[in-house]
């Protein structure tokens, strides 16, 4: 059914036609109206049996889910920035484990500064975590990618990881195609754990190993995610006969046969990139844009082959490793090992920072010139940095810098954008 | 999984005793037929307190809930010593997930249980001092606060032992620790507030607190007893003297223990909903300094020119113990 | 595509107001997106929110700097932040005011647009009178359905009850209503003016 709704409400809707049996919350925007809507479900009894636990800090959250999965559980929680920071120590806890909780992470900056935008500092901040981590690029895909998430990590007894743009999906209304119950349960079968603990059949579970068996384990964390590579193109295949929507899948490749350049992105920004895409393929440019849904378990094969006839690439992330530029980019030169192609990366929409087609366009011309830094930071404000480094040459004690800055920025509340 | 049998020397001299009472006012230990719930054959130190509280508490939860128990653990000696796998020793249900989380994974145990309509199975949490007082805290006031219903118990050998014993929030003033080293004008610990965390336990009007010692096993059990016969949050905290960390003889351990009561240092009593409504009385007062003496840890208070003052000042605490629970039977009764 | 941008303070329900502007388009058979200004902006501060209609699925996420339509629930913003930022020369302005735009002191901005395609609104005191809360945003949609003929009055009605139930939703479809009337007999007198 077609509804027009905000992107929480859609997950958070999504969400309970899965079924979870134990969702806890922690509130951190801009992820709350999801659980406050399972909240709300939960109280008033549409949503049963379920526990809803308002714990008393992120770490909880995760550790709550952790022994509810253990418990044989359907596990649920959603978290953001810090508060998926906050939590790290039990994100690679259940993922080491082996605990197929599902997460909605509603992408946020870290700070500091404090910043309570979007960008996507957070989810790759645990790239390493062992976390399936799929992004969305519409609240529709969101919606979509949290009923596989339940699906594909059960299958695999690891846990999910469903990315969406905080505020540009979490608080956006559109349209999405809602499911029903039905189509739901004829996708996601009921939770059978691989291990549980049973006062029938006691088990110990997180027991300590040495060097003899570590790199076992470890590596069958590896294993499991490269399972997940071949799943998640199937679990797309089957999802679309239930839904009849291509959803989910390892990547997206948008007007990419014959482009010579094509731009690489995660997430919301892909829906402005393809409207830039379109206006640049009807000035007359070879441009595409491929988009990866699948983070975690990373597409090599799959994006190497939209990639390699192209002639430039261009990796737009919302994220910053600072030191040495791109993390995406990191990752997508990997996956052109051996070939020769103009790469770069750049750093955009950092702490909500508007992407903004004109950006984009100015940008992309200059990389079909290939004039572009090979780290560049879209819209970054030069005389702003030089003015503070400045300021630190001038005296020792320059004083805190996100503040100085600030200072130099002026006031900002007569702006739209 | 098969269960281990119970062996006699695992029995131990104390529960042999028991035998000499009526069936019924035997402990569990005592029985050929408790679960042994953390089975022979760990790699504790001998003479480990938290190993004999561990097993006392665990066999007495699985009398109480028909053994139909799940444990969830703390990082720390108990975790490590009782699960070189393959060779764990919990012939339980049992989980370790982090150090500072365990009161958290045993709500998310029990609500999945619930969820499940499995109400006959129970859960217990377990940590040492660490695990507990310091960094599972946030965790535990959680579990405490929303009243979850789980059976929190901690094993307080006053310091982290695991990782080579440093000082924790538990850690008595004086005390010599790898992190508070008999050194400087104030030798050991910190004469801090301390952080009586039965007491705020008790502040959460939780339905059960409770204190115990491992050198008396008809309480412990009992206590235990009792807890598992609530629902809800409810706090064990048991006295478990930790001999390589104190600088102890192993076969001092229930002596210490029994001593830490009978000087006042640690109160045994009992609580529901925030009001003590036992508790165990001294049967014969002694001063500190018994008690300090058997512990390396505190021997710099009794060098050439014994530390009168800082002796002075623990024995003070016990008496506030004294005072503050009525830990003495009143004169002429 | 049509791009409409809210103005208004933290409190008015503007960014309601971007909602139900969709939800009214959705049910008009378009795709629409909303939006807020992603703030922590607590009550009073200004706040901004966005709507898109269009026929075809809307992709782009970025804010809307050049807009067919602005509403502003609250004048006093209009010194105070660049409201008409990037208004399409032909755009629509609706303005939540008793007073008129020569008493706002935005007589010379708006001297040089299409003059139907202007009007003020005074939406607190319809909101007061049929809701009793001076709650302009319902109020202004109505208006807004008037004065562009972008959505229909029905699915604002529609929109307001998706959002609201009972007695509110329908004292603000009266306002609503009584808005559209008012804005429509505005129009006509400027057109025969």
């Amino acid at each position: 059914m077609l509804k027009q709704c905000e992107g929480s409400h859609a997950v958070a809707s999504a969400v309970a036609m899965c079924r979870p049996e134990v969702i806890c919350a922690y509130p951190i925007s801009p992820q709350t109206h999801i659980v406050e809507g399972l909240g709300e479900m939960v109280k008033s009894g549409k949503l049963a049996p379920c526990e809803f636990i308002n714990v008393e800090s992120e770490f909880a959250a995760m550790s709550v889910a952790i022994g509810a999965s253990a418990a044989g559980a359907r596990s649920y929680t959603a978290t953001a920035s810090q508060g998926l920071l906050f939590m790290v120590e039990a994100v690679y806890n259940a993922s080491g484990l082996g605990l197929p909780i599902v997460m909605t992470v509603a992408n946020r900056a870290i700070g500091a500064p404090i910043n309570i935008w979007n960008d996507h500092s957070d989810s790759m901040s645990q790239r390493d975590c062992g976390w399936i981590q799929l992004f969305a690029e519409n609240n529709q895909e969101a919606l979509d990618l949290h009923i596989q998430a339940f699906r594909l990590g059960e299958e695999l007894s690891l846990p999910v990881m469903v990315c969406m743009d905080g505020f540009i999906l979490t608080h956006a209304y559109e349209r999405v195609d809602m499911p029903t119950q039905e189509q739901v349960d004829a996708y996601l079968p009921p939770f059978v754990p691989r291990q549980i603990l049973d006062p029938a059949e006691p088990v110990s579970i997180g027991a300590m190993v040495g060097p003899e068996a570590f790199t076992e384990v470890r590596y069958l964390a590896h294993a499991k995610q490269m399972q997940a590579l071949e799943l998640i193109p199937q679990h797309a295949a089957e999802f679309q006969k239930i839904f009849g929507r291509d959803s989910g899948g390892l990547v997206r490749p948008y007007r990419c046969e014959d482009a010579e350049t094509i731009v690489v992105a995660l997430g919301s920004v892909l829906g402005t990139l393809k409207d830039t895409i379109d206006e640049m393929r009807d000035a007359g440019h070879k441009i595409g844009v491929l988009g990866i849904v699948s983070f975690r378990p990373f597409p090599l094969q799959a994006i190497r082959e939209v990639l390699k006839d192209a002639k430039r690439v261009v990796v737009l992330e919302k994220s910053l490793a600072v030191g040495i530029g791109g993390i995406v980019s990191t990752d997508v030169r990997m996956a052109l090992s051996g070939l020769h192609l103009h790469g770069y990366t750049v750093i955009a929409g950092l702490g909500g920072r508007a992407i903004t087609k004109a950006s984009l366009h100015k940008m992309l011309q200059q990389a079909m010139r290939d004039e572009l830094e090979h780290v560049t930071f879209l819209d970054l404000d030069h005389n702003l940095v030089k003015r503070h480094l400045e300021r630190e040459k001038q005296k020792r004690r320059s004083g805190p810098m996100a503040e100085n800055i600030l200072r130099d920025v002026g006031v900002v509340a007569a702006r739209i954008a | 999984m098969p269960f281990q049998p119970v062996k006699f020397y695992q029995t131990g001299t104390f529960t042999v005793g028991n035998r000499l009472l009526a069936p019924e006012e035997r402990t569990v230990q005592a029985n050929m037929q408790r679960t042994n719930g953390l089975n022979s054959g760990h790699r504790a130190c001998q003479g480990c307190g938290e190993a004999l509280g561990a097993r006392y508490a665990i066999d007495a939860a699985m009398r109480a809930c028909n053994n139909q128990l799940v444990a969830a653990n703390a990082t720390g000696c108990l975790e490590v010593f009782s699960t070189p796998y393959p060779e764990t020793s919990w012939q339980i249900p049992w989980i370790h997930s982090l150090f500072g989380n365990t009161a958290a994974v045993a709500t998310g145990i029990a609500a999945a249980l619930k969820v499940k309509g499995r109400r006959e199975v129970r859960v217990v949490a377990q940590g040492g001092d660490g695990g507990t007082t310091d960094i599972g805290f946030g965790c535990l006031s959680g579990m405490f606060e929303r009243n979850d219903d789980v059976l929190y118990i901690c094993y307080d050998n006053e310091a982290y032992m695991n990782t080579g014993v440093q000082r924790s929030s538990a850690t008595p003033p004086a005390a010599r620790t790898a992190t508070t080293m008999p050194v400087g004008v104030e030798p050991g610990n910190v004469f801090g507030q301390g952080k009586n965390v039965p007491q705020i336990a008790m502040a959460h009007n939780i339905p059960y607190v409770a204190t115990a010692t491992v050198a008396d096993l008809h309480d412990l059990e009992y206590k235990v007893t009792k807890a598992m016969g609530m629902h809800g949050a409810r706090y064990i905290h048991i006295f478990v003297p930790c001999p390589l960390g104190w600088g102890a003889a192993s076969n001092d351990t229930i002596k210490l223990a029994r001593l830490a009561r009978e000087t006042g240092l640690f109160a045994v009593y009992e609580a529901e909903h925030g009001e003590v409504t036992s508790v165990s009385k001294i049967r014969k007062r002694v001063p500190v300094e018994e008690y300090l003496k058997l512990q390396k840890r505190f021997v710099h208070l009794f060098g050439k020119t014994p530390a009168t003052e800082t002796i002075a000042r623990i024995q003070a605490m016990a008496d506030r113990n004294i005072r503050k629970f009525g830990l003495l039977e009143e004169e002429g009764v | 595509m049509l791009q409409i941008r809210i103005h208004g303070r933290g409190g008015q329900g503007v960014v309601t107001a971007a909602e139900m502007l969709s939800i009214a388009a959705f049910l008009q058979g378009k795709y629409s997106q909303a939006f807020p200004s992603f703030g922590s902006e607590r009550t009073g501060a200004p706040v901004v929110s966005f709507c898109r209609i269009s026929d075809r699925e809307i992709r782009l996420r970025e804010p809307i700097m050049e807009p067919d339509a602005i509403i502003i629930q609250d004048p006093t913003l209009l010194h105070q932040v660049d409201v008409f930022g990037g208004l399409k020369l032909a755009g629509h302005v609706l303005i939540n005011t008793s007073h008129s735009f020569d008493k706002l002191g935005i007589a010379d901005i708006i001297s040089e647009r299409r003059l139907e395609r202007m009007c003020t609104l005074p939406a607190n005191e319809l909101a007061m009178k049929y809701v009793g809360r001076p709650m302009p945003n319902a109020v202004l949609l109505g208006g807004f359905a008037a004065l562009t003929g972008i959505i229909k009055l029905e699915f604002v009605a529609a929109a307001v009850r998706e959002k609201f139930s009972g007695k509110v939703a329908e004292g603000n479809i009266a306002a609503a209503t009584a808005a559209y009337d008012l804005i429509q007999q505005k129009i006509r007198e400027k057109v025969h003016a």
